[in-house]
């Protein structure tokens, strides 16, 4: 029962990452149709800008607003510099995201080196909780409720503002969209400028436990690509289910039976392909 | 208004619009008629920017237009009710309409009290005739000094297509500039103030309304409209 409750926190503790990772990749993919190599990247660069500026300021809080900041600058000058010249052309925007995300790769180890490292646990979430039998480290309940409170943040934004409005609209029929008046090429900037963003949220936030190290990137990227078609490509009910179900499956997997890690994580995708191509919450 | 110029529009190798020249008057309605494929949609589409032209001009009120994008070409008064609807699914029919308004939504919701019922619902959920009006409704709202209609009364039955119609009139007298495009000849005829018959990319004709009505030979042959009293003689298909 312990051993349960503690598996599923730490399920939950994943899915809780994977959603800051997998809602932006979702978003761009909803608004822009693209498919981003370079997203797990972000997800790397939160990490080492942050490590730098807490180890100047010693604060996590500083080091999560600077990379979130740097990260969704990264994102945005892709966007609106590169990849917006190849609006009708998934292909050749899927490759120079992987051309971003090589180049990402080769810049974090030439300015940060390959070393591991992890971030400081910031003030007093150093400490476990313990009830009853159940002792589970307050930090990761920490990160399960801020990604809540992300999501809660993404789906009032979605569902409830203008803003949202007019991105559910780029997304059901970006054409349409442009032609009432939206500027869909700047939103597709401030879409993935904000998905970069919260991937490098999501590296700060998982920074005290998983750290930074060279491969990061490539390690998350299928992860992130199993809760986006799971779920449903540029769905964030989609990301969020997604990363639960991923979250949950990949932890009692790993956990249980180590040596098929690769084969829980992606037979219940193929399951999920096979019975529904859109994913759980996709749309045809 | 509106003043087009020779314009040539492609998609990709395909030269769809081979020179078209037409001018809309402030506060008419100009009809573009012509059948299925001589590149009606196409000229909407360059109006608007989705399809910019590749040579030629289009002028709204002397400022040239042709190659802005297209939410420039809304922001500057030219808002399109496009052939299909296209209303956005997943929005409510209240976000249909906010997304492309300028202002409240009261006047709109006057206008189309069917519309006002139906806010909460989603474009998915509404019937033909309530997209179409939706259509119209989230074009106006932007409140446009040129509006295109392209076939607005095309799946309709024939008591929502005089209710387009109704719209069609009030919209004129209030003084909007109306582009109406359509196959249906007969429902054309009796709005508009002009005339244009475009063939194959072309404006090939352009006349009084009534004149048109009259002219046997342009509505067969190019409007596939069946001859007067044509009940024994097979209609010709071109
Ligand atoms: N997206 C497209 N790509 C290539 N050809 C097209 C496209 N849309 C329309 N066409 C072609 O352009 C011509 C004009 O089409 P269209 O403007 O839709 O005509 P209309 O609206 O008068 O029926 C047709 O021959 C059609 O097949
Ligand atoms: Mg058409």
């Amino acid at each position: 029962m312990t051993y349960l409750i503690t598996q599923t926190l730490n399920g939950l503790f994943s899915a809780a990452l994977l959603f800051l990772i997998a809602s932006g990749l979702t978003l761009a993919f909803g608004v822009m149709k693209i498919v981003n190599i370079a997203h797990g990247s972000f997800y790397m660069l939160g990490v080492y800008v942050a490590s730098t500026v807490v180890l100047r300021t010693g604060s996590l809080f500083a080091g999560a607003v600077v990379a979130i900041l740097v990260v969704a600058a990264v994102g945005f000058l892709m966007q609106r510099v590169f990849l917006r010249r190849f609006p009708a052309d998934p292909l050749a925007q899927m490759m120079m995201t992987m051309g971003f995300a090589l180049l990402f790769r080769d810049l974090a180890l030439m300015i940060w080196g390959g070393d591991p490292f992890t971030l400081q646990y910031p003030g007093r979430l150093r400490e476990s909780i313990e009830m009853g039998e159940v002792v589970f480290p307050s930090y990761r309940l920490f990160v399960i409720v801020v990604a809540a409170l992300v999501g809660v943040g993404l789906w009032i934004v979605n569902e409830k503002t203008l803003i949202g409005a007019r991105l559910r609209a780029t997304v059901d029929d970006p054409e349409m969209a442009s032609a009432i008046g939206i500027n869909v090429a700047r939103l597709s900037g401030v879409v993935f400028a904000v998905g970069a963003g919260l991937a490098a949220f999501g590296g700060v936030m998982g920074g005290p436990i998983l750290g930074g190290y060279a491969g990061l990137d490539f390690d998350l990227l299928p992860l992130a690509f199993v809760v986006v078609i799971v779920g449903g490509m540029g769905s964030l009910k989609g990301a969020l289910v997604g990363s639960i179900v991923v979250g949950m499956i990949d932890n009692f997997g790993k956990a249980l039976v180590p040596e098929l890690s690769y084969f829980t994580l992606f037979a219940p995708m193929m399951v999920v392909l096979a019975l529904k191509p859109t994913g759980l919450y996709g749309r045809a | 208004m509106l003043a087009v110029t020779d314009l040539h529009t492609y998609y990709g190798e395909s030269h769809v619009l081979q020179g078209v020249s037409l001018d809309a008057a402030r506060g008419a309605v100009t009809a573009v008629l012509g059948r299925n494929g001589v590149g009606k949609t196409t000229l909407c589409r360059s109006l608007v920017g989705l399809t910019p032209a590749r040579a030629g001009r289009i002028a709204l009120n002397g400022v040239d237009i042709t190659r802005l994008p297209p939410y420039r070409i809304h922001r500057l008064g030219v808002s399109l009710v496009p052939q299909g609807r296209r209303i956005f699914p997943s929005l409510t029919v209240r976000e249909n309409l906010a997304i492309a308004a300028r202002g409240d939504l009261d006047r709109v919701f006057s206008v189309f009290p069917r519309l006002a019922e139906r806010a909460g619902h989603r474009g998915n959920e509404l019937s033909g005739g309530e997209q179409q009006m939706l259509a119209i409704a989230r074009a106006l709202v932007a409140r446009p000094l040129l509006l295109v209609l392209d076939e607005p009364t095309e799946g309709l039955a024939p008591v929502l297509v005089a209710e387009v119609a109704a719209v069609i009139r009030r919209l004129r007298e209030e003084g909007t500039s109306i582009l109406l495009v359509e196959q249906n000849v007969a429902f054309a005829v009796k709005l508009a103030d002009w005339a244009h018959v475009m063939s194959r990319g072309r404006i090939v004709h352009s006349t009084d309304p009534a004149a048109l009505w009259n002219n046997e030979e342009v509505k067969t042959q190019l409007l596939g409209v069946p001859p007067a009293g044509a009940g024994a003689r097979p209609r010709r298909d071109l």
